[in-house]
């Protein structure tokens, strides 16, 4: 298990994004997340690596609250978003996920014009004042999203009409478009080629630039190539965290181990 | 598969595939099989539909024309007298004028004048009458106009009435059938499109007859049904499936609004008859109280088409929108409900067509009253399209057979337009994702 007092000291330094404690999750009778700790840093890719069903995403949705609509879904124990807990009944969701973007496994774009799929998120948060300011902001994301130099001649096409791998980008560049602070990316490769697979890594370690990016991923060469920090789920235990090249080369359980040499997963 | 070569020692694939060719056949037959009853159960319904059609049409086309008498009128100003109107001999001026044109008939002889009278419409006279009230300078001139004739020379002139039948059975006596012919022989009698079934109300007269009435009845009774039935169905399936807690209570009204869209609609029409007209004191037979009624019947079509079509919106959509930060009432406005719209328009248009075509509640409303003029507003009286249909099956004269016919053929072109812009709106509006 993880060190507690190595993670009350690391509390105390300024770059510690997201701090998790003791966090459960159940689905009804089902304990998907047991007991788990974890801090997110500033300004770092840390990847949630694990087998299938391990709790690795349910954990993922925990930090912007999307478990939120799921009913039967319950979680307890403390999520400290820059020292704020942000299970506290005063957090509003909206707001949370105003600052807490987020990325889907599967790219999921509005079936609406590309422009408008980037222009949403600042339009609900009433983030720019005048159409001169949205198209700045629009540019601005999909520039960012490494996506502006294939749209840019056909912004009122619609986003659906895009490639598997535009679209996720596409779906990246809206996500970043609402100016958060931490993105949350859910196995965002996954129904991606391995061109578009490696354009959107090179993406998520631009990111790393402005952005906490929390990434859960299948893929342990991708955990690998984009993340500082690692964290291994196993039966919804969290069960070895640190950094990347610590945990892959020099795992401290059997059980991390055993995944990453393939012996279990 | 296994288990046989299981017991028959080492599997050998030779053997599957010796299984595998003698149920070949069997398989096949059995294919074929389904697909020739699927075909003839295709073929059945499709030939019930031609006969359906075609026994509407070949009974009901004659009513798309109406035979029509060609007069030279004298209104006679010692008959017809300026300060009297709107009374005067008007009817006396129509069978004189009739009279100069048929020599044969003793028009002195008061029978003979009666029954050369009776070959026009009842409603010639009123027509010269509200002629000579809008323009009073007409008396003391001859006029040419154009009438329908009354209902028997009509099925005359449409061959529906057999002249080789013993006049004692006959509608028309043979000395009728002489004047008829002497007038067509003038070249008096003309067929035109049947205008009147459009543009008249009901009446007691065949030839007179018209749907005006039920249209204006059945579209203030669908305007007031959609007006109600549809945002409150809205309404009503967005709260149940998108905010409503999942519990005991939400699974009850789910499965009685089930329930509600298979109640018979008679017991509609006999609760609205309680209700809105017992106990709320609205007015009988108005089609704003049919209104009611039918939203009552259409609300639950349009709440299980709306809760099916918000259901399959992809739940993609929805964490899209709520992982950018959007409130659950924008997720469902901005996205949820548009991409809904196509399935919530097509569900909401079947239900107004079901309530196009509903007849029973309407009944018990009073909306088979017989009224001559056509309704203005939601609360005057009026029938609507099934019902008039229903009092025109129920007439005893030869000429509201062939308008039954024709009423229906014109409630079926509403339902199939109706579907159709259903089926549009759908393709239209239909988006992928």
């Amino acid at each position: 298990m993880y060190d507690i007092a190595k993670t009350e000291s690391a509390l105390e330094q300024t770059d510690i994004k997201i701090a998790a404690r003791n966090v459960q999750v159940f689905y009804g009778d089902t304990h998907a997340i047991k007991d788990v700790d974890v801090d997110i840093e500033d300004k770092t890719v840390t990847a949630f690596i694990g087998p299938s069903g391990c709790g690795k995403s349910t954990f993922l949705r925990c930090l912007n609250r999307m478990n939120d609509t799921i009913d039967i879904c319950r979680v307890t124990g403390d999520i400290l978003l820059d020292g704020e807990d942000i299970y506290d009944p005063r957090v509003d969701p909206v707001q949370l996920r105003a600052k807490v973007g987020m990325v889907f496994q599967k790219p999921n774009p509005f079936p609406k014009s590309i422009y408008d799929n980037i222009a949403y998120g600042p339009r609900i948060h009433g983030l720019a004042r005048t159409k001169a300011e949205l198209d700045e902001i629009v540019e601005k994301s999909l520039r960012r999203g490494a996506i502006w130099d294939e749209v840019k001649d056909r912004l009122d096409a619609p986003g659906t009409g895009l490639s598997g791998g535009q679209q996720q980008r596409l779906c990246i560049a809206r996500a970043i478009a609402t100016e958060p602070e931490i993105l949350l990316m859910d196995e965002p490769c996954s129904a991606l080629d391995p061109i578009a697979t490696a354009q959107v890594e090179e993406l998520i370690d631009e990111l790393r630039q402005n952005y906490s990016v929390v990434i859960v991923t299948h893929s342990m060469q991708q955990a690998a190539r984009v993340s500082q920090k690692t964290a291994f789920f196993h039966l919804g235990n969290l069960v070895e965290f640190g950094e990347t090249g610590h945990i892959f080369t020099n795992p401290e359980d059997p059980r991390t181990e055993s995944y990453i040499t393939g012996r279990i997963g | 598969m296994s288990d046989i070569t299981h017991g028959a020692g080492a599997p050998t694939p030779k053997r599957t595939t010796e299984l595998v060719a003698a149920s070949l056949k069997r398989r096949h037959r059995k294919q074929a099989r389904l697909k020739w009853i699927g075909l003839g159960a295709i073929g059945l319904a499709f030939l019930m539909l031609i006969i359906l059609v075609g026994s509407l049409v070949s009974t009901g086309w004659q009513a798309f024309t109406q035979t029509h008498v060609t007069l030279a009128v004298y209104i006679d100003p010692e008959e017809i007298r300026e300060e009297r109107l709107p009374r005067g001999g008007f009817d006396d001026a129509l069978g004189a004028s009739l009279g100069r044109m048929l020599p044969q008939a003793d028009m002195s002889q008061r029978k003979i004048a009666k029954s050369v009278e009776k070959i026009l419409s009842n409603g010639a006279q009123f027509k010269l009458r509200d002629m000579v009230v809008a323009d009073p300078e007409l008396i003391g001139q001859i006029i040419t106009m154009t009438v329908p004739v009354a209902d028997p020379y009509d099925q005359l002139n449409k061959k529906l009435i057999d002249r080789d039948t013993p006049e004692q059975n006959r509608r028309v006596k043979d000395a009728e059938i002489g004047y008829f012919d002497a007038l067509k022989a003038q070249g008096a009698i003309s067929k035109p499109f049947n205008w009147a079934l459009f543009t008249n109300a009901d009446s007691r007269f065949p030839e007179l007859a018209g749907l005006k009435g039920a249209l204006a009845g059945s579209f203030w009774a669908l305007l007031t049904c959609f007006l109600i039935s549809f945002p409150l169905g809205i309404g009503a399936a967005i709260y149940l499936e998108e905010f409503a807690p999942k519990n005991k209570f939400s699974d009850f009204i789910e499965v009685n609004i089930n329930n509600l869209a298979a109640v018979p609609s008679v017991v509609f029409g006999l609760l609205a008859l309680a209700v809105f007209i017992g106990w709320f004191g609205l007015p009988r037979s108005a089609p704003f109280v049919g209104g009611l009624t039918l939203a009552l019947m259409t609300m639950p079509t349009i709440i299980i088409a709306t809760r099916a079509a918000l259901k399959s919106v992809p739940p993609s959509i929805r964490e899209a929108a709520l992982g950018l930060g959007a409130s659950k009432q924008q997720v469902v406005f901005q996205h949820v409900l548009p991409l809904a719209m196509p399935g919530v328009l097509t569900g909401t248009i079947i239900g107004l067509a079901q309530a196009l075509g509903e007849t029973a509640p309407l009944l018990l409303i009073g909306m088979n009253a017989f009224i001559t003029s056509a309704a203005s507003s939601p609360f005057d009286s009026a029938t609507a399209l099934p019902t008039q249909i229903f009092i025109w099956a129920d007439s005893p004269e030869r000429g509201f057979m062939s308008r039954t016919s024709a009423a229906i053929l014109v409630l079926l072109g509403f339902l199939v337009a109706m579907n159709a812009v259903a089926i549009f709106l759908r393709q239209k509006f239909e988006k992928k994702w």
